[in-house]
């Protein structure tokens, strides 16, 4: 490919040479992607980071599900428009169905208290006549065997990626290879993230751990690369028939619904595992973590994570509509313009890296992406945020079609105290000391103004918060009854933050007036610990210091690489910290879990790096864990958050509230918090971008000619000078 | 001649042992293999026993330059660095923590860098060489004396500020070129303009003030002199006899870069977007990608020093009074 | 007002510099060898502007140098106070321009923040607009009356800036009109013209930012609301603190190992050789990076030792300056093992060494001063890379403390500005121009001096 043209720089020239004298071709000059048809049903989007791990037991960010989610069905998702979310079946053909047993296997009716129940079943039963995706580990020969598997090395030469293997096949998917999934979660070289968590829940989970990893020695030991977990029994998995498997957890855990909508519960294909298992497939890259295999919508067709990823359209999708059901206001939206209508609509998605924001967001402005979150930096260039704090498109982005869409996202940004550290946690043992502790934090709490944080850092896109539950969790409350009574007070209908000045008292009446520590009689100090760095780190971390400066503490940041800053947490070395919480599921267990003892960072390697403790806190956590939403849970929520907010371990920060835009030939935008599956509802309208985007890049030629005109004339004096030179030197 | 190069080749071994040893100091001092297993498995819910299943898949959890409790040459062999080192010799660059065959993308990052490198060489060679000729000849007068104040002020600027005034006037006001991105294959061209372009003019300055010092310094010679006393026109001249006698040191300080060419050129490709070596070895580091890290280096001082002997080897040919021994 | 004086690191070596420089400049006075080249330097107009406006990058930066803690008051026991905070002198001068502080962004000499808010009107009624500044222009009550103000106060300072030169003019002149005419016309004086000349365009300078810059943010105000030109100045010590203390630390190093491998040759030579070449072989970006990263573990390890941000920053940009000058010595190790291999084969130490003069002798009396010229020139013509290089590295993340003000880190920030719209331009303008006047000045420099010491040392360098 270069060879034909990259090095030549002469005949570069000359193509260039040919385009500027050959005014505006088509397509577009500028444009980053020539080889695709713009005008069709294309999708273009990007990807900043490179997405490390595809396979479905593995992969727990959010870059990577965008991509698996299109490929990869769990038997439950999320319903596209209905909000407050709510969970739809997918490839089963109901919801699942809940049976309860007491200790002696008694099944309990569906209200039994939480205590009781000994046992919880989950009855998946699955559609027929689903089909797998077409994949090489599929293929069979004309005499049934499969095709690439026994394979040797050699049939392994001038292979690279899964394309190279030209012949596929297809299999109806089965119950069994849910249960196939499951125990691959509990496959320790698998390294499942979830699998401590499901070893809790799922009944014989651990042990079935033990017994796979010691048939994986065997297995390793006589040479095979691959273990088969399909003769392996789990006591708390089972295939009931072809489409119907059961899961029994040992406890009730009503949140272990919302897992089923997640890639972890996604099926599994033992022939695939089987195919890529092979001896020389790794050192290939050709494994179940660069090609995701599935039923979805979509397939990943083409995966060059340092260039681009290529989804395309599954031949073989079983068949989905669009959702009818949806609110008025998303038919106003034309959100329902496609209802009833068989998905996908997109034939192809193509994601291209972009490291930069700035690139990436100039390319969305030419047309090239079709959708674009809103960077920091270009925010006054897209919004106007009118009088009364609502968003509104500037008159330019107007102009060229492009519609806004805002969501508060599910997720809290906060700034955490370590509670084992003895200056901001206080002496567990001493309750005049926790009183001072206490105190202090909450002065910092008023302090630190997270309204002005908001505002400058995220341009208003947030929403500060009064306690750890963001809007669209159960529990949540708006308006007065929700406010954080140690850090705000309501006064005409609306929070207002504590004036400096009570901080500075409650610092007094801990024992530091002016901010000044009687120990050492100069300013106190505190550490703050960040993995913070790049540009626009100085300004926020400078934010902080000034926040603390206003008390007279003096904030020592001591910023580190994320390493450092990880192992910093499990040590309980850190003081002060800044952290977030995405949720995984739409339930309020998700958050307060947070703060929960027993899942102390130090201690249990648990997600509470506040290391908080509080025995009222613990007990009413168990207790609103195990209930229904509904009056009774809200009322114990209320007491929980009320006491985080008297003991304030956290600062609550603030609600992220996500804004995207997109063209106008994109449809169907809605931004959804939970589901990552979501491709499949959008449409575009290629015609219309292959038209916006030749109008607007247009190129502008006549600056370079003016250069060149300008060169030109200065050469001429000095033509002169030689030539009188050369007179001279004639004579 | 031979028996010089053989002498040298083999001179390149320590020399490569020595970069192999500091990398892996440097690198373990700052991570510990736990650290890296960390940095793989993510974030969220990591066990213990993840972190050491990992180590062990990847034998990071060896001693790692002295194993203390195994039995005679075994304590150095059996280590981390034993195990990782031997094999770059042979070029097999093995596995990069994260799975991938480090030769394979290699071999495939190397033409995107190429690409950009190769013209940004070439024509920035013909630029800069044009530029000092026409300087050279003017020698003495204002287009001379303007000319060199204009290089040293290109000089002064930040390569930061062509890379984003680049950006920004050619790619989005103008409309001229993508912004960044790449594609390979025939398309790659309209990629690889706009940073070569840049890459060009930010070399300008440096490079045609050291080039007009060649020209003038053979200007000043004795037979240019006699030449210029012949009555042969300034063009024959500069062109016949200083270009020609000039080309020596040019040709000698080409042939040194052309092997790290093939690293890339980090700033260039981590703005633009391209997937050469430069970029992929700026991510490694971010991503402490060991196994990557240790591969470029070791890549890069095998260059090095190829560079080192082409230029040595390049002055005999050129210069048959220059004897090697 | 009572200060607790602060020596941090880079503060010490920095004057241990000024203390070589003038130890060398005494030397060279006596040494007619060394007085030569600096006559012909002393001669170079362009060298003599250059020069003035590298001194005043200096004054700068040795305002920046001199650290201390002001005294904040007294304890229970009456014993004084220290604030944590440290300071400068530069810090003390320019205190109107640290402590006015705006919210967030406003452009040069504006008399409105750049971002709209929503501001409540003393009827209740709410607008989202610009607000005005807390400091720039706060001084007028109707902002229509800015350019009234500023071309007033422009005019004053225009005026301040002339009165001042004409003062240093008079004091340099001692009073005496003759050696003033002189100055004007006499031809051998045309370099020093040339420094006066530049020196007006400083003063004028000086005067328009005594006038200006206390009411006005002269380049504007970044994200967090700070002034721009304050942070200009600052990273003016950042910048040459890079150039030349990475040069000083290497110092030792590469002149000791440079001479032992000319002089002795043998296996001594052998060693240095391979050591340099091994080191050159590593790509510097991932040496640095690596340092880099080691030296955060050190400071988490050791958190007790650093108690002010100032200590910290401080350290790791001596790190840095370390581990860019390990990157950077080997050149000059390999330019002084060449010139000490010619040197050696020189008459008179032959005859040294023939009358049994030890080694050491030889090394500290005929080589080292013979190849100290080298040293220089590789030292001023490195000064502009570093300067540059610093930029880079704070692009990729390896560079200075983020906290640390620094040319690199304006550049990066600005980096995203760019794309604002309305785009925020004054960070990249402003740290553009003072990085270019400082490098181009010290490039011109560079080049006078290199030609005066050893024209033939072009071809190495």
């Amino acid at each position: 490919m270069f060879k034909r043209l990259g090095h030549n720089p002469f005949r570069l020239l000359l193509l260039l040479a040919l385009l500027v004298l050959g005014g505006c071709g088509d397509p577009p000059w500028n444009d980053p992607w020539p080889s695709e048809d713009v005008s069709g049903s294309v999708f273009f989007s990007s990807f900043a980071e490179r997405p490390k791990y595809l396979d479905p037991a593995r992969s727990y960010s959010s870059n990577e599900w965008a991509f698996i989610s299109q490929v990869y069905e769990p038997p439950l998702q999320y319903h596209y428009l209905k909000r407050s979310y709510e969970l739809v079946p997918l490839t089963a053909d109901g919801m699942p169905e809940v049976r309860r047993y007491d200790a002696a296997g008694r099944l309990l009716p569906a209200d039994a208290p939480a205590d009781q129940v000994a046992t919880t079943e989950y009855l998946i039963h699955i559609r027929p006549g689903i089909r797998y995706q077409p994949h090489p580990a599929f293929a069979h020969t004309a005499d049934g065997r499969y095709r690439y598997w026994p394979l040797r090395e050699e049939g392994l030469a001038e292979r690279y990626t899964l394309a190279d293997f030209s012949e596929t096949g297809t299999r109806e998917l089965v119950a069994a290879d849910y249960a196939y999934q499951i125990k691959r979660l509990a496959f320790p070289p698998n390294h499942s993230p979830l699998a401590g968590l499901l070893a809790e829940h799922i009944e014989d989970f651990a042990a079935f751990a033990k017994v796979a990893a010691e048939q994986a020695l065997r297995d390793r030991a006589a040479g095979r690369l691959w273990t088969d977990l399909r003769p392996l029994q789990m006591e708390g998995v089972r295939v009931i028939d072809r489409y119907t498997c059961s899961i029994r957890l040992k406890d009730s855990y009503p949140q272990f619904i919302y897992w089923l909508a997640t890639n972890f519960f996604a099926p599994m294909p033992w022939e695939a595992e089987r195919f890529h298992a092979q001896p020389g497939m790794i050192e290939r890259n050709i494994t179940l973590n660069w090609y995701p295999v599935g039923t979805g919508p979509f397939m990943l067709t083409e995966n060059n994570p340092n260039l681009r990823m290529v989804l395309e359209r599954n031949p073989n999708f079983h068949g989905e509509r669009y959702p009818a059901e949806g609110s008025e206001a998303d038919r106003a939206r034309g959100l329902l313009d496609d209802a009833g209508r068989p998905m996908p609509f997109i034939d192809k998605a193509v994601y291209t890296l972009e490291k930069e924001a700035i690139p990436r967001w100039n390319k969305f402005l030419q047309g090239y992406y079709d959708s674009s979150g809103i960077a920091s930096d270009s925010f006054d260039q897209a919004v106007q945020l009118a009088a009364d704090g609502d968003a509104r498109l500037t008159p330019e982005m107007r102009e060229k079609g492009i519609a806004l869409d805002t969501a508060v996202e599910t997720s809290i940004y906060y700034m955490s105290f370590n509670m084992r550290d003895p200056m901001v946690g206080g002496d567990p043992d001493d309750p005049a000391d926790q009183q001072r502790a206490r105190k202090l934090r909450q002065a910092i709490a008023i302090a630190v103004d997270w309204e002005e944080f908001i505002a400058i850092f995220n341009n208003g896109r947030g929403l500060p918060a009064h306690g750890p539950l963001p809007p669209g969790i159960f529990g949540y409350r708006e308006g007065r009854e929700g406010i954080n009574p140690v850090v705000y007070r309501w006064q005409d209908g609306k929070p207002v933050r504590r004036s400096i000045e009570e901080a500075k008292r409650l610092l007094a009446e801990a024992g530091y007036p002016d901010g000044i520590d009687p120990v050492t009689g100069n300013a106190l100090v505190l550490y703050y610990d960040t993995a913070l760095s790049g540009p626009g780190s100085k300004s926020i971390l400078q934010w902080y210091v000034n926040q603390f400066r206003k008390l007279g503490i003096s904030l020592v940041v001591r910023a580190t690489d994320y390493n450092r800053f990880q192992e910093k947490m499990l040590k309980g070395a850190a003081q002060i910290f800044s952290w977030g919480w995405n949720a995984d599921y739409p339930d309020p267990e998700n958050f307060l879990f947070l703060l929960y003892g027993p899942n102390g960072k130090v201690e249990h390697h648990g997600e509470n790096a506040a290391n908080f403790t509080n025995a009222g806190f613990d007990a009413l956590f168990e207790r609103m864990k195990n209930l229904p939403n509904g009056a009774e849970r809200q009322q114990v929520i209320d007491r929980m958050v009320a006491i985080l907010q008297t003991e304030s371990p956290w600062l609550f920060g603030y609600y992220p509230k996500a804004f995207s835009l997109h063209h106008a030939w994109y449809h169907n935008a809605l931004p959804h918090l939970m589901a990552n599956n979501t491709l499949k509802y959008k449409r575009i309208d290629g015609a219309l971008r292959a038209r916006r985007q030749k109008e607007w890049n247009q190129p502008v030629t006549w600056p370079l000619w003016t250069l060149l005109g300008l060169l030109v004339l200065s050469a001429v004096p000095a033509i002169r000078d030689y030539r009188a030179r050369e007179r001279r030197r004639a004579r | 001649m031979m028996a010089y190069i053989v002498r040298r080749v083999l001179y390149v071994i320590p020399i490569l042992v020595g970069v192999n040893l500091l990398t892996f100091l440097l690198f373990f001092v700052v991570n510990s293999p736990d650290d890296m297993a960390r940095m793989h498995l993510g974030v969220k819910r990591v066990s213990d026993q993840a972190i050491a299943e990992w180590k062990a898949e990847r034998g990071y959890d060896k001693p790692l330059v002295w194993n203390a409790g195994a039995e005679g040459l075994d304590k150095l062999t059996d280590t981390i660095f034993f195990d990782k080192s031997v094999r770059l010799f042979a070029f097999d660059f093995g596995q990069s923590d994260s799975g991938r065959n480090i030769g394979h993308d290699i071999a495939q990052r190397m033409w995107p860098s190429l690409a950009i490198a190769i013209p940004i060489m070439l024509v920035g060679l013909a630029v800069n060489i044009s530029f000092s000729l026409l300087l050279a000849f003017f020698r003495g007068t204002y287009l001379d004396f303007w000319g060199v104040v204009l290089c040293v002020a290109m000089m002064s600027v930040s390569g930061l500020f062509y890379i984003i005034g680049g950006q920004v006037l050619l790619g989005k006001l103008l409309n001229l070129f993508p912004i960044s991105g790449y594609a390979p294959g025939p398309d790659a061209w309209r990629f690889l303009v706009l940073p070569v372009i840049i890459g060009v003019i930010s070399g300008i300055g440096s490079g045609t003030r050291w080039y007009r010092t060649l020209f003038l310094e053979e200007v000043g010679k004795d037979f240019v002199r006699t030449a210029r006393a012949k009555g042969l026109s300034e063009r024959a001249v500069l062109f016949g006899h200083v270009l020609r006698n000039a080309l020596i040191p040019i040709l000698t300080g080409v042939v040194v870069v052309i092997p790290t060419l093939f690293m890339g050129s980090l700033l260039l490709e981590s703005f633009f977007g391209i997937p050469g070596l430069g970029s992929y070895t700026i991510d490694a580091i971010s991503r402490q990608d060991f196994a990557i890290v240790r591969a470029m280096v070791f890549l890069g001082a095998v260059l090095y020093v190829l560079g080192l002997l082409l230029t040595d080897i390049s002055y005999t040919l050129v210069d048959p009074r220059v004897r090697l021994q | 007002m009572g200060f607790q004086p602060v020596v941090l690191a880079t503060d010490a070596l920095i004057y241990l510099l000024l203390a070589l420089a003038v130890g060398f400049a005494l030397y060279a006075r006596r040494h007619e060898h060394l007085r030569a080249p600096w006559r012909q330097v002393a001669a170079s107009r362009t060298a003599m502007g250059a020069l003035v406006v590298l001194v005043v990058y200096v004054f700068i930066g040795l305002l920046d140098t001199v650290h201390f803690r002001p005294l904040q008051g007294q304890d229970a026991q009456g014993r004084p106070r220290y604030a944590t905070e440290v300071l400068s002198l530069l810090d003390l001068i320019t205190t109107p321009l640290r402590e006015h502080r705006e919210k967030t962004y406003s452009a040069p000499f504006a008399t409105h923040l750049y971002m709209r808010e929503t501001i409540e009107l003393p009827d209740g009624r709410k607008v989202r607009d610009y607000p005005r500044l807390k400091w720039g222009g706060a001084h007028l009550a109707d902002p229509a009356d800015r350019a009234a103000d500023i071309a007033r106060r422009v005019a004053a300072g225009l005026v301040l800036g002339l009165a001042i030169w004409g003062g240093a003019l008079l004091l340099a002149a001692r009073g005496r009109p003759a050696r003033f005419r002189c100055l004007l016309r006499a031809p051998e004086l045309a370099a020093l013209r040339s420094a006066a000349w530049t020196g007006l365009v400083v003063a004028l300078l000086l005067g328009l930012v005594l006038t200006l810059a206390g009411v006005w943010h002269l380049l504007g105000t970044d994200k967090v609301g700070e002034d721009v030109f304050y942070q200009s100045l600052k990273s003016v010590r950042t910048g040459l603190v890079i150039g030349t203390l990475t040069t000083l630390v290497m110092l030792p190093a590469a002149v000791l190992l440079g001479i032992m491998a000319g002089y002795f040759r043998g296996w001594v030579d052998d060693v240095i050789q391979y050591l340099y070449t091994t080191l050159s072989s590593v790509p510097g970006v991932l040496l640095i990076a690596a340092a880099v990263l080691m030296m955060q573990i050190y400071m988490n390890n050791h958190q007790a030792e650093f108690n002010s941000l100032a200590e910290r920053a401080d350290l790791r940009l001596l790190f840095l300056c370390l581990i860019l000058g390990v990157t950077s010595w080997t050149s000059l190790c390999r330019l002084l093992r060449g010139e000490t291999l010619k040197l050696r084969q020189l008459e008179y130490v032959q005859a040294a060494q023939a009358f049994g003069v030890r080694h050491f002798t030889i090394l500290a009396r005929h080589v080292l001063p013979n190849v100290m010229h080298i040293v220089l020139i590789v030292v001023v013509l490195d000064f502009s890379g570093l300067v540059l290089a610093e930029a880079v590295l704070s692009y990729i993340n390896i560079g200075v403390d983020p906290n640390t003000n620094s040319w690199g880190n304006m550049i990066n920030s600005a980096r995203l500005e760019l794309a604002r719209e309305p785009v925020v331009w004054w960070s990249l303008v402003a740290a553009f121009v003072f990085i270019f006047m400082l490098v181009l000045a010290a490039n011109l420099f560079a080049d006078v001096v290199r030609d005066a010491f050893d024209p033939r040392l072009r071809e190495r360098t």
